[in-house]
């Protein structure tokens, strides 16, 4: 039996005959990871609330055909405590934990910035230090960055000018000028494009003081952008509870 | 593969939870050898509970009238009200014989991810139970994961304005568990819900 050690994210969990679950893991190291924890159903389970959605765990994998086995697994940092106890931050951080999952397409391939991403989400999500869906939005927007998607909020992502432009397209890739302006583009407001821009980067002075209509309109695009580079929307964000 | 009805049988079986299909096959075998008038009870069960088992109008419960047994029965105080994900979690609570109250079956808990929201589950049948003011005290035994603890959290704040009294089932050390392999989540609940001990 192959058995190695990571620490990892959990990102999802499925209930598996009578008493086990599959897990699935985004990991530091061996990207995301689908393993059987065995009896975790159970009162005695020795893995608890360990292997619940966002745990951060350190965990021991051993190596399967399809489906690796947890042996064992030790708490890193418990984000599911303060998530489970408020209902916005609980369907902020679901989205996060789908978009991860759909962005790591391939199993067991590395992908340590999406890691590192997810982790450093979780721990603002669970400080409250922001506003819940500004976190989810900073963290959208920087996930398809990191995928290579990132939009651009100054520069018209048709010609590269220097901006600012009035326009929104989310197929050509963000803020457009008048000449690279496709049909069917949006016109945001300033300020929300202004919002955009500030999660994109993490200057969170200037997010957090944004009015409720800029918020709504920039998730709003988030949204849109998102579901354009996934083909398909995520299935937790119309549940997402927003101000 | 095999012929006709016996590959048409293991398809059928092979579609139950938990069945693969080499149970599937092992069952449809069994079933062949079996005594004919075992397999016929088998098959008439099978037909009647789609035909007489419902869910309760009331709680949404498994019934076999408009009614479960338990909201039929006048016995039960009807000021206490137990809310629970499932059925089968009606019938885990019914066994410890310390509930007297009534229930009101979700048909499962908020889970985002997999699509369901609040609208998807039996809340707003809820919210109308509880309307009328006869309930005093709500308990929200969803499971102790982080989807049941989402929706006992989110029923907990809906149901504020209404003046109720609202409580959670405890969570802690299991009996006949050890004190060492206890996670820090439910280690950390048992501590706060310590209670004191009259000796």
């Amino acid at each position: 039996m192959s058995l190695y050690r990571d620490e990892g994210v959990v990102l999802r969990t499925q209930k598996l005959g009578e008493a086990d679950r599959i897990i699935t893991l985004l990991t530091r190291r061996h990207g995301r990871v689908r393993a059987v924890a065995k009896g975790v159903r159970r009162t005695t389970s020795r893995f608890g609330a360990r292997l619940e959605p966002f745990m951060l765990v350190d965990v021991q994998l051993a190596l399967g055909r399809s489906l690796d086995v947890v042996v064992q697994a030790e708490t890193l940092a418990p984000y599911a405590g303060p998530l489970m106890g408020d209902y916005a931050r609980y369907t902020a951080g679901t989205a996060m934990l789908e978009t991860a999952e759909r962005l790591t397409d391939e199993e067991r391939e590395p992908a340590v910035q999406q890691y590192l991403l997810l982790v450093g989400g979780l721990r603002a999500l669970a400080g409250g230090e922001h506003d819940p869906t500004l976190v989810l939005d900073a963290f959208l927007l920087r996930s398809l960055a990191v995928a290579g998607f990132a939009p651009s909020f100054a520069a018209c992502a048709g010609c590269g000018v220097g901006g600012p432009h009035r326009f929104f397209s989310v197929p050509t890739g963000g803020m457009v000028c008048p000449g690279c302006r496709p049909p069917g583009s949006s016109a945001p407001s300033p300020e929300s494009v202004r919002l955009l821009g500030a999660l994109l980067t993490g200057a969170w002075d200037v997010a957090d003081a944004s009015a409720v209509g800029p918020r709504r309109e920039a998730s709003g695009l988030t949204a849109a952008f998102l579901a354009w580079h996934l083909e398909r929307g995520l299935r937790s964000l119309r549940h997402v509870e927003r101000v | 593969m095999y012929e006709g009805v016996v590959q048409d049988l293991i398809d059928e079986l092979g579609r139950l939870p938990g069945v693969g299909p080499k149970g599937a096959q092992r069952i449809a075998f069994y079933l062949l050898a079996a005594d004919p008038t075992d397999v016929r009870r088998l098959a008439d069960v099978l037909v009647l509970v789609k035909d007489k088992v419902r869910f309760c109008a009331t709680c949404g419960n498994v019934a076999e009238e408009e009614h479960c047994r338990i909201c039929r029965d006048p016995r039960r105080d009807p000021a206490v009200l137990c809310v629970v994900e499932e059925p089968k979690d009606v019938v885990a609570i019914e066994r410890t014989r310390e509930y007297r109250g009534r229930y009101h079956v979700l048909g499962g808990a908020i889970s985002p991810i997999d699509g369901i929201g609040p609208d998807d589950l039996r809340v707003r049948e809820l919210m109308t139970r509880l309307a009328d003011g006869a309930v005093r005290e709500l308990i929200l035994a969803t499971d102790p994961n982080l989807e049941g603890e989402a929706t006992a959290t989110y029923l907990a704040r809906l149901v504020k304005p209404m003046g109720l009294r609202v409580t959670r089932l405890a969570s802690g050390l299991p009996v006949g568990g050890d004190l060492e392999y206890a996670d820090e989540v439910t280690l950390g609940r048992a501590f706060e819900g310590r209670r004191l001990l009259d000796a």
